[in-house]
């Protein structure tokens, strides 16, 4: 039994009253591929930011192929020969590829610097590992693919032989996924050893040699990628058993309520491209695509934040107005994809967040004046009807953890000031809910609510958008589902007429599956 | 060397950081006093004397107080959009002119009216001059892009030159044999003394009432929710409804027709006239005071009576024991960077690796 | 118009506009290191009025004049690490501390002025640089070493930033700091020397105006030159050769101003011309806006560890 290349040991790490790792100890060994499994806040990446020096652990250490490794300095481990692709792409737009991953790797001493021989180890690493991309090449113009290749080969270039990867998956097609992993798998026979983070249950057993499971911050399991399965992974991550998500099938379909015609947006990274769809009440469709297809132009212009240069739009039969305040007026429920930076405004406290929709529709405001008074107590209805926790309404929201954020930006959006008088009821029903990636970095509980209360929408007459990156939930929840690429919508059948592989090729833009409603 | 966020706030630090920042300035001062060759008690002393130290010098510290009561203001109200109106020095000089255009010239086409309606319109010509001449820059940035920083200031040297043109030729004084200075305002416009025989004037009130207002205005109405939305986070705010452009313009009108207002004020109360040097950058350390006042409207009030008294009681100890008058700048400049460290590290402790 | 090309052939022309462009042009490539790092740098007026009382003081009291360009340039350097301290490592707002800095420096410059001669009715001189003669060029003989310095200034700050890998780092530090810091960079120690350097040619920019330009320390010397550094920066888009063009083109809108004032074809007052250099560099902010394509990092305070 040899030495395992990487060793942590007792690490723990809290962020003020937070708990994020809890004394965890973890080996990795030379040319396995172990995965890191967990839920959102189990403590995954903060495990490896720590063990890559952007966080110093509070306790514990690291060896790494056999010598101790500096805490909280990334220039050392990179010197140890960590590499880390980020979930979150450290890149810089406006710079080449080959500034990019040359950065760091001269000393900044240096009186010049040798681009030919960079250029040209750059073209032999990308050989080396099946990774190509163009060293010239604009970082800010290339493809979410692409720009991970950028990331990977960032590492592989400053000779990593340890190489983490983090969520690599979410942004990628399952065909384009299916490539990383045979990338991986050339790395591992070149001498590599890989950690894997992921919370998707059937790519871990997939790819992987070992799964560690964190729950809470702790180390909960491990065992071999052959040994064990979904079920078990599942109940290791969540502590309970847990039944696979079941599907929910509408039950009555209403009317149309919403209606896009060949819509287009003007030009810009991410637009619309004479997309068309028809919503109907009670039904839910999800939006399937790979995250930069035009999602964000979607759910802005249905949201009123985007406005549109060509096509038109119908909501309950009448032209939809292109402003916010008035969407929120006719009955329109956004969840914005981005709860910290547009959905809620941080530094303001609960109350005004939770009223600031509706403070032109007269609800909460007589004349000029604000009505305090009434715009607290909805908030406290708000908070109480969805559980908001870590704070009351004088609270500044950013203040909140993620999933109570969350919360309360869907009881903002499902709630009316008249279910004041009758807070308990569903009084209020939106005519169209627009959520984009409402479960992002949520824990399965917090996910499981998100879901509870768009069903629950749904079965009372809502029309429901829901766009996401999640294949899993998009499958598993929609009526129907349509592909989004390019900035165009394909058919949107039945979620079950579609299989994995037809729905990985529409998200590629493969040929046949374009457009109609 | 690191900051991380306090979980909880200190006691301890609430209490160590304005004492802190009082320390720092004071250790600035007292070097530059030594510096000078002064003996450092007897400056404070008079310092201190000339600032608030008679009924006399007590009304020129609040006298000085008014115009920078209303540039702070001005100030606090764009910052808190996140607007960084840098121009309030311009604003005051159209302001100015607007007050003598109205109010001397009487609009220049020899209206003559009574004096209650030329007052008012007076002082509205002043707060719609200086809003017009921030609303070029607030527009520009909302549409364009293009920061507001360098247009507001650049203005200000615009606007002293237009002032220097408009002394020269239209408003020149004629009585003043050569001496720069406009058309005096007629008297019947000037405000009356608060206190007799000082410079105080009533327009203390009117300031007064104007930061309450304005505290008023950014705490209860939806414009004021509007304001403080845009400024904390111009996405979110677009996203909940907020319009945009029309707050930005709203935001202009205040700001600019805040100093504006103060250009009037100064020339109704104090001067009668408008001259190039009235104004001893009243626009710029209504900035500072500002900041000071951590953008609140009524702490606006309490930090243009330090500042004007810091000015004030420099003149006259400069007088008296030769310390250069530059010093109270110095305290006010080394205030303010004190209190934004002090203010930080409330909120932050530090951590060394 | 005659008039306006009689100006444009005369020669000495040509010369006040390199002169007026040289404090214009070190300046400019200051502010420019410091955005290109990440950070907006108010201070420079202030800097710049520091840097032209302590490098003419230093000559004063007897340094050589290169001495004296020396000390300016560690004025510059010292404040600039006070606003490396509040903004970089404080991560405070960088427009509040850069107009702090300018208040500051502008305060104690003055008052350092007022102490150090009290009642005078002329200001004291020094001697100045003098015209390089022995060059043998038209128009930069009649130029000080200073001019030299500027012009040499455009190429080596372009060489730094995109032949070096201190450049590189510079650079990225200002578009992406998380991926900097990725790489092993330290994006403190290097937005901080950014800063720093920046800061001492802004110092050495104001020291020109005493020590080159004229001959004394002036109050209200300085007269806006910094901001319109600033507005030069992005007229540039951030590049050191266009840098050069800018200050440039607005030092010969400038020097056309003085010469028409001068030269008595004076249709408008004499403050509309002065209003000119100011009016244009508005405009040119302008017409930039929409194509600039600025470091991405500008601006945004950056918390290493935050979470």
């Amino acid at each position: 039994m040899t030495d395992p290349v990487l060793s942590l040991s007792n690490i723990s790490k809290r962020f003020g009253n937070v708990v994020a790792n809890d004394a965890i100890s973890l080996d990795l060994q030379a040319g396995e591929i172990l995965a890191l499994l967990g839920e959102n806040g189990a403590g995954k990446s903060t495990l490896v930011s720590i063990l890559f020096g952007h966080y110093t652990a509070d306790a514990g250490s690291i060896t790494v192929f056999g010598q101790p490794l500096p805490a909280g300095d990334p220039k050392a481990a990179l010197a140890a020969g960590i590499g880390m692709v980020h979930q979150h792409f450290t890149l810089a737009d406006n710079l080449s590829v080959l500034d990019n991953v040359m950065l760091g790797s001269e000393s900044l001493w240096q009186a010049l610097t040798r681009k030919a021989a960079a250029r040209a180890k750059l073209v032999q690493v990308g050989q080396r590992f099946g990774l190509g991309v163009d060293a010239d090449a604009l970082v800010g113009k290339l493809s979410v693919g692409e720009r991970q290749r950028v990331e990977i080969l960032k590492a592989l270039y400053r000779g990593a032989r340890i190489l983490i990867l983090d969520e690599p998956t979410a942004v990628l097609t399952p065909q384009e996924s299916e490539a990383l992993f045979d990338v991986l798998a050339q790395m591992v026979a070149q001498g590599l050893s890989i950690i894997f983070i992921s919370h998707k249950l059937a790519e871990v057993l997939r790819v992987s040699n070992r799964v560690a499971v964190l729950r809470a911050g702790k180390l909960v399991a491990q065992a071999d990628a052959r040994d064990t399965t979904q079920a078990q992974l599942a109940q290791w991550m969540v502590g309970r058993a847990i039944s696979p998500p079941q599907r929910r099938p509408s039950k009555h379909l209403g009317r149309a309520v919403c209606v896009l015609e060949e819509v287009s947006t003007a030009h810009a990274r991410e637009r619309l491209n004479r997309a068309s769809l028809t919503l109907h009440g009670g039904e839910m469709v999800a939006i399937a695509g790979v995250s930069g297809n035009g999602q964000v132009a979607l759910a802005e212009v249905l949201s009123g934040t985007r406005r549109i240069t060509g096509g038109r739009i119908t909501l309950m039969g009448q032209a939809m107005p292109q402003v916010a305040s008035e969407l929120v007026a006719l009955g329109v429920a956004r969840v914005p994809e981005d709860r910290h930076g547009v959905g809620l405004i941080g530094d303001l406290p609960v109350w005004e967040n939770a009223i600031s929709e509706r403070l032109r529709s007269g609800a909460f405001s007589r004349g000029p004046w604000v009505k305090r008074r009434a715009a607290q107590a909805y908030a406290k209805a708000v908070i109480t009807r969805f559980d908001v926790r870590g704070g009351g309404p004088t609270t500044a929201a950013r203040s909140l953890s993620g999933g109570n954020m969350q919360k309360l930006v869907l009881g903002r959006a499902l709630m009316h000031p008249g279910s004041l008088a009758e807070p308990d009821s569903a009084a209020f029903t939106p005519k169209l809910i627009v959520a984009h990636q409402p479960t992002w970095g949520l824990d399965i509980g917090a996910v499981a609510y998100v879901h509870e209360q768009l069903i629950a929408a749904r079965d009372a007459g809502a029309a429901v958008l829901l766009i996401s990156d999640d294949l899993d939930e998009v499958l598993t929840l929609g009526d129907r589902v349509a592909v989004m690429h390019g900035g165009q919508l394909s058919q949107a059948r039945a979620a079950l007429d579609w299989s994995r592989e037809s729905i990985g090729l529409a998200m590629a833009g493969a040929e046949g599956v374009a457009h109609a409603a | 060397m690191r900051l991380e966020k306090r979980q909880h706030s200190s006691a301890l630090a609430m209490v160590l950081a304005p004492i802190g920042a009082v320390a720092f300035t004071l250790l600035v001062s007292t070097l530059l006093v030594l510096w000078a060759g002064a003996p450092v008690g007897q400056t404070y002393a008079l310092l201190a004397q000339g600032a608030y130290g008679s009924v006399f010098a007590l009304s020129e510290t609040l006298t000085r107080a008014i115009p920078l009561m209303l540039t702070g203001l001005a100030a606090t109200v764009a910052f808190k959009a996140k607007l960084f109106n840098i121009g309030a020095e311009g604003q005051l000089y159209v302001g100015a002119m607007a007050a003598v255009a109205v109010g001397g010239m009487h609009g220049g086409a020899g209206w003559d009216l009574p004096p209650a309606l030329s007052f008012v319109l007076m002082l509205l010509a002043a707060a719609l001059a200086g809003a017009l001449l921030l609303l070029g820059p607030a527009l520009m940035k909302a549409r364009l892009g293009v920061d507001e920083v360098v247009t507001t200031l650049l203005l200000n040297f615009i606007v002293l030159l237009l002032v220097s043109l408009m002394l020269d030729g239209p408003m020149k004084d004629p009585t003043a044999m050569g001496w720069p200075q406009s058309v005096a305002l007629r008297g019947e416009l000037e405000l009356s003394k608060l206190i007799p025989q000082t410079r105080l004037h009533t327009g203390l009130l009117g300031a007064v009432a104007l930061a309450v207002a304005l505290w008023a205005l950014m705490k209860y109405t939806v414009l004021g929710f509007d304001i403080r939305a845009l400024g904390a986070n111009p996405r979110a705010a677009a996203f909940a409804g907020v319009p945009v452009t029309r707050t930005v313009v709203m935001v202009a009108l205040l700001s600019g027709g805040l100093a504006g207002l103060a250009g009037a004020i100064e020339v109704a109360g104090r001067t009668s006239y408008l001259t190039l040097d009235m104004s001893p950058g009243y626009g710029y350390s209504g900035i500072v005071i500002a900041m000071l006042a951590a953008l609140h409207p009524l702490a606006v009030v309490v930090a243009s009576v330090f500042v004007a008294g810091m000015l004030v009681g420099a003149d006259s100890m400069s007088r008296a024991v030769g310390v250069p008058t530059f010093i109270a700048d110095v305290i006010v400049a080394a205030s303010l960077i004190s209190v934004l460290v002090a203010t930080l590290l409330t909120q932050y402790r530090v951590r060394w690796r | 118009m005659s008039d306006f090309l009689d100006i444009l052939t005369n020669p000495s022309f040509w010369v006040a506009v390199l002169r007026i462009a040289t404090p214009l042009i070190v300046g400019t490539l200051g502010v420019l290191l410091c955005e290109r790092a990440g950070v907006l740098n108010l201070g420079i007026e202030g800097i710049m009025v520091a840097g032209a009382f302590t490098g003419w003081l230093a000559v004063y009291v007897g340094a050589p004049l290169w001495g004296g360009v020396l000390v300016a340039a560690l004025t510059g350097a010292v404040l600039g690490l006070l606003h490396a301290f509040l903004t970089v490592v404080l991560a405070l707002s960088q427009h509040v501390s850069g107009l702090g800095i300018t208040l500051l420096a502008t305060a104690l410059s003055y008052y350092g002025y007022r102490v150090s001669f009290p009642k005078v009715s002329t200001p004291p001189t020094i001697t100045p640089f003098q015209e390089m003669g022995w060059l043998g060029l038209p128009i930069l003989s009649q130029q000080t070493p200073l001019t030299l310095l500027a012009l040499v200034a455009v190429p080596v700050v372009a060489y730094m930033l995109y032949r070096t890998p201190v450049g590189l780092a510079v650079r990225m530090v200002g578009e992406n700091p998380q991926a900097a810091e990725g790489q092993g960079v330290s994006v403190v120690a290097v937005r901080t020397s950014a800063i720093v350097l920046g800061s001492a040619l802004m110092g050495v920019a104001g020291s020109f105006l005493t020590l080159s330009a004229f001959n004394a320390f002036f109050f209200n010397m300085v007269n806006g030159r910094g901001w319109i550094c600033v507005a030069l920066v992005v007229f540039a888009s951030w590049r050191p050769g266009k840098a050069l063009l800018g200050a440039l083109l607005f030092a010969f809108f400038d020097a056309l101003q003085l010469r028409l004032q001068q030269s008595g074809t004076t249709v408008l007052p004499y403050q509309m011309y002065l209003m000119l250099p100011y009016v244009l560099s508005i405009l040119a902010l302008v017409l930039v806006a929409r194509r600039a394509s600025y470091p991405q990092a500008l601006m945004k305070p950056y918390r290493k560890g935050e979470r």
